[in-house]
């Protein structure tokens, strides 16, 4: 999902000149699937979720008791909570920083002067390549690739890195990591793409004219690619921390939040408190949370934009 | 001078071209590993030294996946579903597109803001409440439950992108045919829409992968065999006691290969499409 912000949304609507009255309702009338929609899979199941988590034993038995924020106070207590909270920052914001360091890295090299335009149109389809992917299969991959037998293994025990073959996934020392690491693998093209646009916007004179005052290359990335930049930056980095918090498929297919928990997020635990615990309750009060936590990011996001308009 | 700093540009250019190897390494083995181990026989996937192409090199894997009607009816599933939802999302979209873009009317601000924050709201929120509003509605387990899911992610999206396309067009082209006696429908699918195709496509793409990538929902909104998509299917044939990998691994290449078709052939509106929430 991508978050935008109604640049235009609202911008004003031509002057009616006539059958004002009729034209009102014909939006409504081309507005109304969109309305009914929402209001059946997103307000009537949001006021579902409230619900459930204000009352007991919700589904599993017919006349649920009002238990008030019995469930919060309870989720919010658990050390399952605390877990799930610590990995989940985390996994996100590690995930952010090297998405975001990876994507600046390599669009700045597709992006050199010094390339051909064939050379970088062929790096640029090899690096892309981790986005071409669903999770479920980046998921197998990597459960394939970090297997103690497999190849990743090999090179580290050839190399002399490590003595014997790693559980990267199942040993509680690395399994966060090795997760962790995986998303990065997976999401940093999302990055990349943004900022190579984002590059290809700077107007070159602004380097010229840098070149002319004796600013070496660095110098030129500090003082005009980053602050160029700076907008998408912070648009991707808040879109990311959304995302990578709510990831719930690649957690679930690789290790499953275990072992023993090192790698429960905010979404696997609201899932096995669900669906394999059936505690419909507690998983209403930790679904509430979590969408109160995505709420406030979207806030920033939305208040970033407005301020960039 | 000139030489010198010929030299130095050459020795700039490696250096670039060594890191973007490194880079390439670092994105493309695991995909080229994947690409291999779908050819070898699943006892050569962990043999040691591991080898890219192995004696053992065969299409059985493909075959076995191609020629087994459940994991085919994965695929058809997947299909089904992405292609429905992004024609419904489209159709649903450009209407209301049409009516922010092109009028005012009473609480136009309060549902922009409803649309722009129902895309942060988190699955894993919505899925408790979906499992029985989904049976209540018998639409449990169907693929009319896995759309209209699919559904409430794609649209707020589309709308805003395709509200955005029809924001760049001259209100003069369509306040012609109104003024020539056709209607909103005549000024809407005859005049905006054909224009609008670049922003159609990009958003149509956006909406493919979204529906075909999907897991959560797919997961616990159907139960049965001949229901599950590609990304369920997958993890299905990881579940089974013996791990056939180098099946897995065709099933994935096979998997990915719509996305990369999209990719290849409308790379320039994938870049739009997806870029166009950070970049304007």
């Amino acid at each position: 999902m991508v978050l935008l912000t109604p640049k235009k949304l609202d911008a004003p609507a031509p002057v009616a000149t006539r059958a004002k009255k009729k034209r009102n309702l014909v939006p409504f009338a081309f507005l109304s699937p969109t309305i009914i929609l929402l209001v059946i899979l997103m307000l009537i199941p949001i006021v579902m979720v409230i619900g459930y988590s204000l009352m007991d034993n919700v589904i599993m038995k017919k006349n649920p008791v009002f238990a008030g924020f019995n469930n919060y106070v309870e989720v919010l207590g658990s050390e399952i909570f605390r877990t799930a909270v610590l990995n989940t920052t985390f996994f996100t914001t590690v995930s952010v920083g090297a998405h975001l360091v990876l994507g600046l890295l390599f669009s700045v090299l597709l992006n050199s002067r010094l390339l051909n335009g064939a050379t970088k149109a062929l790096f640029r389809v090899i690096y892309v390549l981790p986005w071409l992917f669903t999770v479920a299969i980046i998921a197998i991959l990597w459960r394939l690739l970090l297997n103690p037998n497999g190849v990743v293994n090999y090179v580290l025990v050839t190399l002399g890195i490590t003595d014997t073959g790693v559980e990267w996934l199942s040993s509680p020392g690395t399994a966060l990591f090795a997760v962790t690491f995986i998303n990065i693998w997976a999401g940093y093209p999302f990055f990349m793409v943004s900022l190579l646009a984002g590059l290809q916007g700077i107007p070159r004179d602004l380097y010229e004219a840098a070149r002319v005052d004796g600013a070496n290359g660095l110098q030129q990335f500090v003082n005009i690619t980053l602050p160029q930049l700076r907008p998408i930056i912070v648009s991707m980095a808040v879109l990311d921390l959304i995302w990578t918090s709510q990831q719930f498929a690649l957690i679930w297919m690789t290790t499953g939040g275990g072992p023993v928990n090192v790698t429960e997020m905010l979404s696997t635990m609201t899932y096995k408190m669900a669906f394999s615990n059936y505690q419909f309750s507690l998983a209403s009060a930790s679904a509430v949370i979590i969408l109160v936590m995505s709420m406030v990011l979207a806030y920033f996001y939305v208040r970033h934009q407005k301020a960039r308009d | 001078m000139s030489k010198t700093k010929k030299q130095r540009e050459a020795l700039e250019r490696t250096g670039v071209l060594l890191a973007l190897i490194g880079g390439a390494v670092f994105a493309g083995f695991p995909v080229l590993w994947m690409l291999a181990s779908s050819f070898k026989s699943n006892t050569e996937i962990f043999e040691s030294p591991p080898r890219f192409i192995t004696e053992g090199f065969s299409f059985a894997a493909y075959a076995s996946i191609l020629s087994d009607p459940t994991k085919m009816r994965f695929f058809v599933n997947s299909y089904v579903v992405a292609l429905a939802v992004t024609g419904l999302t489209l159709v649903v979209a450009l209407f209301a597109a049409y009516a922010f873009s092109r009028f005012d009317f009473p609480f136009k601000k309060t549902i922009n803001i409803v649309i722009v924050g129902v895309q942060a709201v988190p699955p894993i929120t919505l899925l408790v409440p979906y499992f029985g509003l989904m049976v209540f509605l018998r639409m449990f387990n169907t693929y009319q439950g896995l759309v209209l899911t699919y559904m409430v992610f794609t649209l707020p999206y589309a709308i805003i992108m395709l509200t955005g396309y029809f924001n760049t067009l001259p209100r003069e082209l369509d306040e012609a045919v109104r003024v020539d006696g056709g209607g909103p429908m005549t000024a809407l699918w005859r005049i905006l829409v054909p224009v609008s195709v670049p922003g159609i496509v990009s958003v149509g793409i956006y909406t493919f992968m979204i529906a075909w990538n999907e897991y959560l929902f797919a997961l616990t909104l159907t139960k049965t065999q001949d229901m599950r998509t590609v990304p369920i299917g997958i993890q299905l044939l990881m579940g089974q006691h013996s791990y056939q990998w180098n099946e897995m691994m065709a099933i994935s290449i096979l998997g990915c290969i719509p996305i990369l078709i999209l990719y290849i052939f409308f790379q320039r509106y994938f870049m739009s499409g997806m870029t166009a929430g950070a970049v304007k």
